[in-house]
C-alpha cells in the first residue's frame, strides 16, 4: 500500500468518525437543553414584511410556511398542548404571502376553531381566517362550507352559519349540499342530520387520508349519540309507565318492542347501569363520542372535535 | 461577423460546461425529488404546488447565481489571463467578443434550465401521476424566467466591462434584488412630489423590472396567463437586454487595455 493511499484511507475514517462524535456531542447538548430546539419562535411576524423579503418567490414561501403551520399544530397536539399562540400569525403568513393558497383555509379554520387540546379554541380567528380566504377566492364554494361549518360546530350561531350555505350555495359549480344545509340551518332542526350531513360532505370532500379518517370517527361517534338518546328516553318512558327503572338491558327491548340488544358501530351491545344510564362498553373506541360515556371519563384528543 | 460571434459564443459555452457549472443540476434533481417525496409526508394538500413552486425557484435562483457569477467574470477573467489580447489580436472586433460572451452564457442557462424543465415535469409526474392543460402553464413561466436571464446576464455583462469580479457581483445582486422591488419603486413615485417625483420614476424605468416575470404562484393555481403579458415580457426583456449589452459595448470599445 503506498503513503497517499494510507492518507486517503486515515483521513476518510477520521472525516467519518469526526462527523459521528460531532453529531453525538450535539445529540448530548440537545439533551441539556432541550428548550432551545423545542421552543417556537415567529422571528418574522409581519405578513408584508415577509412578502417583500421573499424576492418575488412568494409561493415558495407560502408553502414554506403552511408547512410550518401544519407541523406546528401536530407537534403541539401531539403533545396536549393547551395553547396554540403561533397558528394564527402562521397562517396570516401563509395566506398573505399567497391568497390563493385554499388548504391553508380550510385545514387552518379545523385546527383553529376546536376547543383545546383537539385545536385551538380560536373560532373568532377561524371565522376571520375563512373571510380572508372567501375575499381572495369567492368562486371557491368550499370555503363558505367551511366558514358554515365553523358557525354551527363551534360557535352554534345557526343564522350565520344558514347566511354561509346560503352564500356558498349561489356559488357557480356548488355542491347542491350547500342549499339544503342552508335550510336545515334556518330551521335549526334535525340536529344529528345536519351534523351527520357535514361530516358526510368532509369526508366526501377531502383527499387526506387523515381528515376521511377524521369524519369516519365522527360519523361513528355521531350514530352513538344517537342511539344513546333514543335509548335514554326509552330509559325514562319505561319509568314513567312503570315506576322504576328496567332492570337490564333485556326488560327495556322488550318492554319497548325493540328488535334485539341494541350495539354500537363496532357491534358491542349498550350496557344499562343500575342507575339507569345507558353507556358504551368500550368509551376508548369513540374518542369523539359525547354521550354514553362512564361519568368522568375523558376521550383522548383527536384531529377535529365535535361539539354536538 | 456571424461566425465569429458564434465561435465566441460556443466557447465560452464550453467553458461554462469545463467549469462543472451543469454540476448544479445534481443539487437541482437532488432538491427537487426529495421535497416531492418529503412534502407528503410533513404538509397537507400542496404536494403538486411545492413542487412547482420549489421547482421554478429553484430553477430561477439557481440560474440568477450562475448569470451573475460567470456574468461577471467574462471579461475580467479574459484580460486577466490575457487571453483577451490574444483573441482581439484577431480579425474579432470588440463589440463581436461582448455580444459572443452574452448569447455563450445564455446558451447555458438556457440548456441548464431546459434539463431543470425536465425535472420539474418529471417530479410533478411523480406526485400528479398524470399531466393536465393547466401543467403547459409552467412553460410559460419557464420562459419568463429565461428573459429574465437574459436581462440579468446583460447586466452582469455591463458590470463586468468596467468593474472588478466583486464589485460586479454586488452591483447586479443589487440591481436583481431592486428590480423585484420595482413595483414598489413605481408606488414611491406615485407618492412623491417636484423633482423627487422625477427622479424615482427615471430610476424607475431605468432600473430592470422583474416583478412581471415573476408568475410562478399564478401558475400553480393553474391562473391563465394573458397572451399580451407573454409578448410584452419578451419586448421588454429583448429591449432592456440590448440596452444594457449596447452599454457594455460602449464602455468596453473605449476601455484602455494596456
Amino acid at each position: 500500500m503506498n503513503q497517499r493511499r494510507k492518507i486517503s484511507i486515515v483521513a476518510g475514517a477520521c472525516v467519518v468518525l469526526s462527523l459521528a462524535a460531532s453529531a453525538l456531542i450535539l445529540r448530548r447538548t440537545d439533551q441539556l437543553r432541550p428548550q432551545a430546539t423545542a421552543e417556537d419562535v415567529l422571528f418574522l411576524s409581519s405578513p408584508k414584511v415577509l412578502k417583500r423579503a421573499s424576492l418575488g418567490y412568494d409561493g415558495l414561501l407560502a408553502d414554506i410556511y403552511w408547512t410550518r403551520a401544519v407541523q406546528y399544530f401536530g407537534g403541539r397536539h401531539h403533545n396536549n398542548a393547551q395553547s396554540y399562540d403561533l397558528l394564527f400569525p402562521l397562517l396570516e403568513i401563509t395566506t398573505h404571502l399567497d391568497p390563493q393558497l385554499v388548504p391553508a383555509y380550510q385545514f387552518g379554520a379545523s385546527f383553529l376553531a376546536p376547543p383545546p387540546p383537539n385545536g385551538a379554541g380560536q373560532p373568532d380567528r377561524a371565522i376571520q381566517l375563512m373571510e380572508y380566504g372567501i375575499q381572495n377566492n369567492p368562486d371557491d364554494w368550499k370555503l363558505y362550507y367551511d366558514l358554515g361549518f365553523v358557525y354551527y360546530m363551534n360557535l352554534k350561531d345557526y343564522q350565520k352559519a344558514a347566511e354561509a350555505f346560503a352564500q356558498g350555495s349561489k356559488v357557480p359549480d356548488a355542491h347542491p349540499f350547500m342549499g339544503v344545509l342552508a335550510a336545515q340551518m334556518a330551521q335549526h332542526a334535525g340536529e344529528f342530520d345536519t351534523a351527520r350531513m357535514l361530516w358526510s360532505a368532509s369526508y366526501e370532500n377531502s383527499q387526506d387520508k387523515q381528515i376521511r379518517a377524521n369524519a369516519i370517527e365522527h360519523l361513528r361517534a355521531l350514530r352513538v349519540d344517537e342511539d344513546v338518546t333514543h335509548l335514554q328516553q326509552a330509559v325514562t318512558r319505561f319509568g314513567e309507565r312503570t315506576g322504576r327503572l328496567p332492570v337490564s338491558m333485556s326488560e327495556l327491548v322488550t318492554a319497548e318492542g325493540l328488535q334485539g340488544i341494541p350495539v354500537d358501530p363496532d357491534g358491542h351491545p349498550y350496557k344499562l347501569t343500575p342507575e339507569g344510564r345507558v353507556e358504551l362498553r368500550v368509551p376508548d373506541d369513540f374518542p369523539f363520542a359525547t354521550k354514553g360515556l362512564p361519568p368522568g371519563f375523558k376521550p383522548q384528543p383527536k384531529f377535529r372535535s365535535q361539539d354536538q | 461577423m456571424r461566425a465569429r460571434v458564434v465561435h465566441i459564443a460556443s466557447n465560452t459555452f464550453r467553458e461554462a460546461v469545463r467549469d462543472r457549472v451543469l454540476y448544479n443540476l445534481i443539487a437541482f434533481a437532488l432538491l427537487l425529488s426529495g421535497a416531492a417525496i418529503l412534502v407528503g409526508q410533513i404538509s397537507i394538500d400542496i404536494e403538486k404546488l411545492v413542487v412547482i413552486n420549489l421547482g421554478l425557484t429553484a430553477v430561477s435562483l439557481f440560474g440568477v447565481v450562475i448569470a451573475i457569477f460567470i456574468g461577471i467574470g467574462l471579461v475580467s477573467k479574459e484580460i486577466e489571463k490575457r487571453t483577451l489580447y490574444t483573441v482581439l489580436s484577431r480579425p474579432v472586433r470588440r463589440w463581436e467578443f461582448i455580444v459572443g460572451k452574452f448569447f455563450g452564457l445564455a446558451g447555458t442557462l438556457v440548456v441548464n434550465t431546459f434539463f431543470m424543465a425536465i425535472g420539474v415535469f418529471a417530479a410533478l409526474f411523480y406526485v400528479s401521476h398524470k399531466f393536465v392543460r393547466a401543467d403547459a402553464l409552467i412553460l410559460v413561466a419557464l420562459y419568463f424566467i429565461v428573459l429574465e436571464f437574459l436581462i440579468i446576464c446583460s447586466v452582469a455583462l455591463l458590470f463586468s466591462s468596467f468593474s472588478s469580479p466583486l464589485l460586479s457581483a454586488v452591483f447586479t445582486f443589487s440591481l436583481f434584488v431592486i428590480g423585484s422591488f420595482a413595483e414598489d419603486l413605481r408606488g414611491f413615485a406615485g407618492m412623491a412630489h417636484g423633482f423627487t417625483r422625477w427622479l424615482v420614476t427615471g430610476a424607475a424605468y431605468l432600473l430592470p423590472n422583474f416583478s412581471a416575470f415573476n408568475i410562478v404562484s399564478s401558475i400553480a393555481h393553474e391562473q391563465p396567463v394573458a397572451a399580451q403579458l407573454i409578448w410584452q415580457n419578451t419586448l421588454y426583456a429583448i429591449f432592456y437586454a440590448t440596452m444594457a449589452l449596447s452599454g457594455a459595448v460602449l464602455i468596453f470599445e473605449h476601455r484602455n487595455l494596456k
